[in-house]
């Protein structure tokens, strides 16, 4: 049997236009249109392109709502067994559409999706976990390599065969952990890995490290005598009796208490967090958070204030997800409230 | 500020104040209690110190 195909293109690869094109709503043709055309070729009796949706790159982006829901009536019509969405290689708005094609068809709608994207793509990151992202060059002219990997692809997920490992299939690792069977068991591979370090031989982590977060440092505070400093700590220190009830390990949410008029936490806060012996901090919680001091300084003139709440949560087990959505929400609300500058201390 | 500073490294913190340890980062029991005052003074006035400090990357205080 043949299999149907819905096609999600931009404005460009649409054949409608350049830049002067990229407000425009989104259309549906019937036809196969520009990668279209060359990947219900490659799909051959196995699957067919029923449908090219063509959408603005800027309109996707400035219209989501509009944009989505012409996806999903799109997808209502048609009602495809695999989404195609570009290949979008470095075009970065193009990207973010093919992403957004992706959390709602593969996401909500519950069909599969592939696309593909240059590494650097800004779409890469929302998207790879969601749909199949086919590694490709930062430009159109690696098209046909990049349509042949998707469509090998295709194929299988189609027919709901499992698919490889990503480096061998040419795609975006999703960021699964899978159990495999060795016939070997960890000490040995462990013991393999290190001899063949030593050997100077090539060897493969079973858990490649995380890639080192960049920051670009904050300007130095000019006027300490002026700043309005937080206190933040993923120590979990929180008010006697745990309110918000925020959790020991893995936290799912941060609290933020008022000290204003305090002069230290003792007495009226200890700690919820997991994983380290507890005697120390609930004896005096200021040898986490050392609102002690900081006040202290707030009254010799050395900094202008004490921000009013202090900011807490749980490091042990806490997802990094977790945890960049913890430091953005509270970053946003330390902005808004005209913030200079926050110490954050862990434990 | 922490004690585990390649974590903080790690994460891309860029003005790092060593402490003493993970139950007590910014004090210590084991000291008397004006001791650990001071103790605790002076780290964090390292950290005050270092936010008024420009830096072009990673730097301990």
């Amino acid at each position: 049997m043949s299999y149907k195909v819905l096609y999600y293109v931009n404005q460009f690869f649409g054949q409608v236009g350049g830049e002067d094109k990229a407000g425009m709503a989104p259309v549906i043709k019937d036809e196969k249109v520009g990668p279209a055309l060359g990947f219900d070729q490659l799909m051959g009796e196995d699957a067919e392109v029923v449908g090219t949706i063509i959408c603005g790159d800027n309109f996707f982006n400035e219209n989501n709502e509009e944009a989505v829901k012409f996806i999903i009536d799109a997808v209502s019509e048609k009602n495809p067994d695999l989404v195609v969405a570009g290949p979008a290689f470095n075009a970065g708005r193009y990207g973010m559409a093919c992403a957004g094609v992706a959390k709602i068809v593969a996401d909500e709608l519950k069909i599969p999706v592939i696309t593909g994207m240059y590494e650097e793509n800004p779409g890469l990151e929302t998207s790879r976990a969601k749909a199949i992202v086919v590694e490709t060059t930062d430009s159109a002219a690696g098209m046909k390599k990049a349509l042949a990997t998707m469509s090998d692809l295709a194929r299988k997920m189609l027919k709901g065969e499992k698919l490889g490992y990503p480096e061998d299939e040419g795609y975006f690792a999703q960021g699964k952990r899978l159990t495999v069977f060795s016939d070997k068991r960890g000490s040995e591979r462990a013991v393999e890995m290190l001899l063949a370090r030593f050997k100077g031989e090539e060897f493969k982590s079973e858990l490649p490290m995380p890639v080192f977060d960049r920051v670009a440092p904050a300007a130095a505070i000019k006027d300490l005598s002026k700043a309005k400093i937080a206190l933040v700590t993923s120590g979990g220190i929180v008010p006697n009796g745990n309110p918000d009830r925020i959790q020991s390990a893995s936290a799912q949410k941060w609290g933020k208490y008022n000290i204003a008029g305090k002069d230290s936490l003792e007495g009226e806060f200890y700690t919820i967090h997991g994983g380290y012996d507890p005697v120390y901090a609930n004896e005096l919680p200021d040898r986490v958070a050392p609102l002690d001091m900081m006040r202290k300084f707030q009254k010799e003139g050395l900094i202008g204030e004490v921000y009013e709440y202090f900011y807490t949560t749980t490091g042990t087990g806490t997802s990094v997800g977790n945890s960049i959505t913890f430091g953005s929400e509270i970053g946003k609300e330390l902005k808004e409230a005209g913030v200079d500058a926050a110490i954050l201390t862990s434990t | 500020m922490s004690t585990i500073t390649t974590i903080s490294e790690s994460v891309g913190a860029n003005r790092i104040v060593p402490t003493i340890a993970i139950p007590y980062p910014v004090g210590n029991p084991n000291l008397s209690k004006v001791v650990e005052e001071d103790l605790r003074e002076k780290l964090v006035r390292r950290a005050i110190t270092a936010l008024g400090t420009e830096v072009e990357e990673t730097t301990y205080f």
